[in-house]
């Protein structure tokens, strides 16, 4: 008898067409220039970043553009090590949701140039982009976030996000 | 992401979403697939009396665990009990020319089990139609060791 076959790989696919619509092709826009655009609600002023053409606590359109800086601070994060063939890392990295400074909401990034049990709430990182000529309408374009070096930003300026 | 459109307002990429799971077989299905490897079909029996394949590890009526004595040998050859045709194969299918995907009952088997046939074309697929596997060259222990089926000569 042969060898007894003991697992099969049975791969789940999913090939589709993104389209993010006009308020996140905005902000993929602005990446490619080096630069990071939210959109403020006209009631309840949170930014949101990535916007998404409204507010979904206040069910309003949001149309004022800002631009947020590409510093921010660690709300919460995720020692990851499990590998992922569309992600470069190197295992074990750590995924942070990062508040950017101007922004009312967090979002996902990778923080890298620091080691895994230095990784914490509060901690400040600002971006590191590709360089100038990769620059893409891609969020692939902030290569990853790095600790700045400020001081711990307190609990107090974002406990509302972790 | 895959390559993005920069014309246009709004932007469009390309995303593909794949988990490649591996699952174990378990004492049953590793029979079933071992024996593809082997060019051979194993089924079971259940506490009716019918045969089924794949072979079941759990009777579907009485929920009582069907061990290894209940494997048996079916087919190779099968008859259509109902099919329908793809007209436009995708990637991921067993043949890159049209082709039907069929339900077949091997011989010996009381339930059908799917899978592709090869013919020329739609005209030639028929329900009651005699079939027969077409082996892959070289196994690997996976539904693929069967190419698929063809109409028996």
């Amino acid at each position: 008898m042969a060898d007894p076959v003991k697992s099969i790989v049975t791969p789940i696919r999913l090939e589709y067409d993104y389209t993010p619509g006009r308020a996140t092709s905005r902000f993929l826009r602005g990446i490619a220039r080096h630069c990071i655009l939210g959109q403020e609600c006209p009631k309840c002023h949170k930014v949101y970043v990535p916007p998404r053409g409204s507010c979904p606590a206040c069910a309003v359109p949001t149309e004022r553009e800002v631009e947020v800086r590409d510093t921010g601070t660690v709300v919460t994060f995720s020692i990851i090590r499990v590998p992922s063939e569309n992600i470069h890392f190197e295992l074990p990295y750590a995924a942070i949701s990062v508040l950017l400074d101007g922004a009312g909401i967090p979002f996902f990034h990778v923080v890298q140039d620091i080691p895994l049990d230095q990784v914490r709430m509060g901690l400040r990182v600002r971006a590191r982009w590709v360089a100038t000529e990769a620059l893409a309408p891609t969020i692939a374009s902030i290569e990853c976030f790095v600790p700045s070096g400020e001081p711990d930003a307190p609990w107090e300026s974002f406990r509302e996000h972790s | 992401m895959g390559e993005t459109e920069t014309g246009g307002e709004t932007l469009r990429a390309r995303h593909v979403l794949e988990y490649p799971f591996r699952r174990s077989l378990g004492p049953i299905l590793e029979r079933f697939f071992t024996g593809l490897t082997e060019q051979r079909f194993v089924g079971s029996r259940l506490d009716d009396g019918r045969v089924v394949v794949p072979p079941a590890e759990f009777d579907p009526v009485t929920a009582a665990a069907l061990g290894a004595d209940r494997l048996t040998e079916v087919g190779p050859g099968g008859v259509v009990t109902t099919w329908t045709w793809v007209g436009a194969p995708g990637p991921k299918h067993p043949l890159d020319r049209p082709f039907a995907w069929a339900l077949i009952r091997l011989d010996g088997a009381d339930a059908p089990f799917l899978h592709a046939v090869d013919v020329a074309q739609e005209s030639a697929m028929r329900t009651g139609l005699r079939v027969k596997p077409r082996w892959a060259a070289a196994p690997v222990g996976s539904i693929r060791d069967v190419a698929c089926f063809e109409a028996e000569a």
